[in-house]
């Protein structure tokens, strides 16, 4: 039982972060249709400039609200010189594009930092909690609420705000929504920006547990873009369940079949999962128009 | 003359005569290996095109068949005493077999749901090669013996050279025939709208499952190829960042263009060799260089420039 209920906190607390990483996927798909595999340098981006800021002798909270920022200047940069003059590319064409720019931001990171693997401290403490034989890291705790905090915050804005209303509006359909007179392109700039900030957060959150270093982008990517088509791409829900679903998977075959094959068992499921239900857990089906 | 221009191997026949006189120009074996590292990548990236530009489907997991072909012929002479050709052949076959087998449910995925699969497909592979150190050699990666034709050690970057060129230009032969075949035509109107091409009495799932197959033998032969060439392999062939590097050969040069897999694999191999003199911007430069292009050249690099070109604007 102890056993059990290690792993299962360990699943929980990776699998919050892909929730959060997928989220961003799922934000930025939903207003532009765009799959963004910069959003692994976004989590990346967070970590590193804490750390960094935090080392010029900053405090941490204030070098943490700075990365954000910083990290949401990128996201928005992204989206007005990279995304907005490639308007009307393909959807390769634009994959290509976020792929290029996540290429340029490990690059720009590793000039800007360094490519060491660097730390925070803890925000309660390095001592593990004891759960019924399991030892719980605080920190992992602090990750858990900071993820249940933001997609609270994120219902919120989407389901109780005008701003969130024209996001949804134009993810429904664009033609429709700039018809009743919302800017569509200030919107996909307001996506980028928001999971610009989430990445940063989780980047934020996790580095007690995981460290960071330049490249940790790509991995974090690859599992928040698979998390993300398990739950369904485009639905936010179908997003955090895949993450955490996917952490949890990762977690307990780590444990009990073999820690070199978790990222297979991980995956041999997404792949049976999807076998079954092509449009994911929680997606849609899709409806061709000849 | 016009006749011999517009005729439909013009293109190809071009591309073999550039491929005979460009080795005057190469004044070091250096030339050479890079040249040969381009033309085999061509040769992956070439099958990749015709699952992407001809049929229209993602794969961002094509880096497996490049490790079956390139572990095939390193396991096939080490472990299991077969000359290195057969090992090539086997292990192309084997390709296609594991195309054949998770192609059928994997291919009736749409968009970036097969983006992910193939993605998966592409990590369980590269874990695999990983993992089984007892056959592999691990993370590590094994060496790979010189290729033997009829007591001919192959060796030397001029002779791969040849070879790649050959391979090349045959595999380019190939496609050129598939693309004018009834398959192509079918590819063509499934990459249009999957319905409408159903609706016309196209078997989607076979046609799509025979490019995939195809697709895998090419990307196989390629890493079998650069296997035996670099003399040394490691599962890094297989992985992740390889298989997003073809996707760019293939975008970056053109989708569904022979020319743009060549370009693309000419500019994704060359321009890193050129970048190393810039150290530590080499990765920013890159990453500026494939934005770049895909935004001011969103077709690909052939594509759109052959557009300007009214007279090749049909080829």
């Amino acid at each position: 039982m102890a056993e059990f209920l290690q792993f299962f906190f360990s699943g929980l607390t990776v699998g919050a972060v892909y929730a959060l990483v997928a989220l961003g996927f799922t934000l930025i798909y939903n207003a532009s249709d765009i799959i963004n595999f910069a959003q692994g340098e976004f989590v990346m981006l967070g970590g590193m400039t804490t750390v960094f800021l935090a080392a010029t002798g900053m405090p941490v909270p204030l070098a943490a609200l700075v990365a954000v920022i910083a990290t949401i200047a990128v996201g928005l940069a992204l989206h007005r010189f990279a995304i907005e003059p490639a308007r009307g590319a393909s959807a390769v064409a634009l994959i290509m594009i976020t792929i290029g720019a996540s290429i340029f931001l490990r690059g720009a990171a590793q000039v800007v930092f360094d490519k060491r693997f660097h730390s925070l401290p803890p925000l309660l403490g390095a001592e593990p909690i004891r759960v019924a034989g399991a030892a719980i890291l605080p920190q992992s705790l602090v990750v858990l609420a900071g993820a249940a905090v933001i997609v609270v915050l994120l219902w919120w804005l989407l389901d109780r705000t005008l701003l969130g209303k024209a996001v949804i509006a134009t993810s429904a359909n664009r033609l429709a929504a700039r018809l009743v007179g919302i800017n569509t392109r200030s919107i996909v700039g307001f996506s980028f920006a928001v999971s610009a900030a989430i990445g940063a957060v989780a980047g934020i959150l996790v580095t007690p547990i995981t460290l960071t270093s330049y490249d940790v982008g790509t991995l974090l990517a690859l599992k928040g873009f698979a998390a993300a088509m398990l739950g369904g791409i485009g639905s936010a829900v179908g997003a955090v369940a895949g993450g955490l679903i996917l952490g949890m998977l990762e977690a307990f075959s780590a444990g009990y079949v073999s820690s070199k094959y978790k990222d297979a068992v991980a995956f041999l499921v997404i792949l049976a999962v999807l076998f079954a239900m092509p449009n994911g857990l929680f997606g849609r089906g899709h409806i061709e128009r000849v | 003359m016009h006749a011999l221009l517009t005729h439909r191997l013009a293109g190809l026949a071009i591309i073999a005569v550039i491929l005979l006189v460009l080795p005057l120009s190469f004044p070091s074996g250096y030339y050479y290996r890079v040249a040969a590292l381009v033309l085999i990548f061509a040769l992956a990236a070439l099958g990749l095109n015709l699952l992407m530009g001809l049929a229209g489907q993602v794969s961002l997991g094509h880096a497996a068949f490049l490790g079956v072909g390139g572990y095939a012929a390193a396991i096939g002479p080490t472990h299991l005493a077969l000359p290195s050709w057969l090992s090539v052949f086997l292990g192309a076959a084997l390709s296609g077999v594991v195309a054949f087998v998770v192609g059928r449910p994997i291919l009736r995925l749409k968009g970036h749901y097969l983006a992910v699969a193939t993605l998966g497909l592409g990590l369980l592979v590269a874990i695999v090669l990983t993992n089984e150190a007892g056959w592999t050699g691990g993370p590590d990666g094994m060496t790979v013996p010189r290729l033997t034709l009829f007591e001919w050690r192959v060796r030397g970057s001029d002779t791969w050279y040849w070879i790649a060129a050959v391979a090349f230009v045959f595999g380019a032969w190939l496609a050129l025939n598939l693309i004018e075949s009834p398959t192509g035509r079918a590819l063509r109107a499934i990459h249009d709208s999957e319905t409408a091409a159903s609706v016309l009495g196209v078997d989607v799932a076979r046609q799509k499952l025979a490019v995939f197959v195809v697709s895998a033998v090419y990307t196989s032969v390629a890493g079998s190829c650069l296997a035996l060439f670099n003399g040394h392999i490691t599962p890094d062939i297989a992985g992740f960042l390889r298989s997003i590097e073809l996707v760019a050969m293939v975008v970056l040069g053109g989708m569904g263009s022979i020319a743009g897999s060549l370009v693309g694999a000419a500019i994704l191999v060359v321009l890193p060799q050129l970048l190393t003199a810039l150290h530590d911007y080499e990765h920013m430069v890159l990453g500026l260089v494939l934005m770049s292009v895909m935004i001011f050249l969103r077709q690909g690099i052939v594509p759109s420039l052959s557009a300007l070109v009214p007279r090749f604007r049909s080829s």
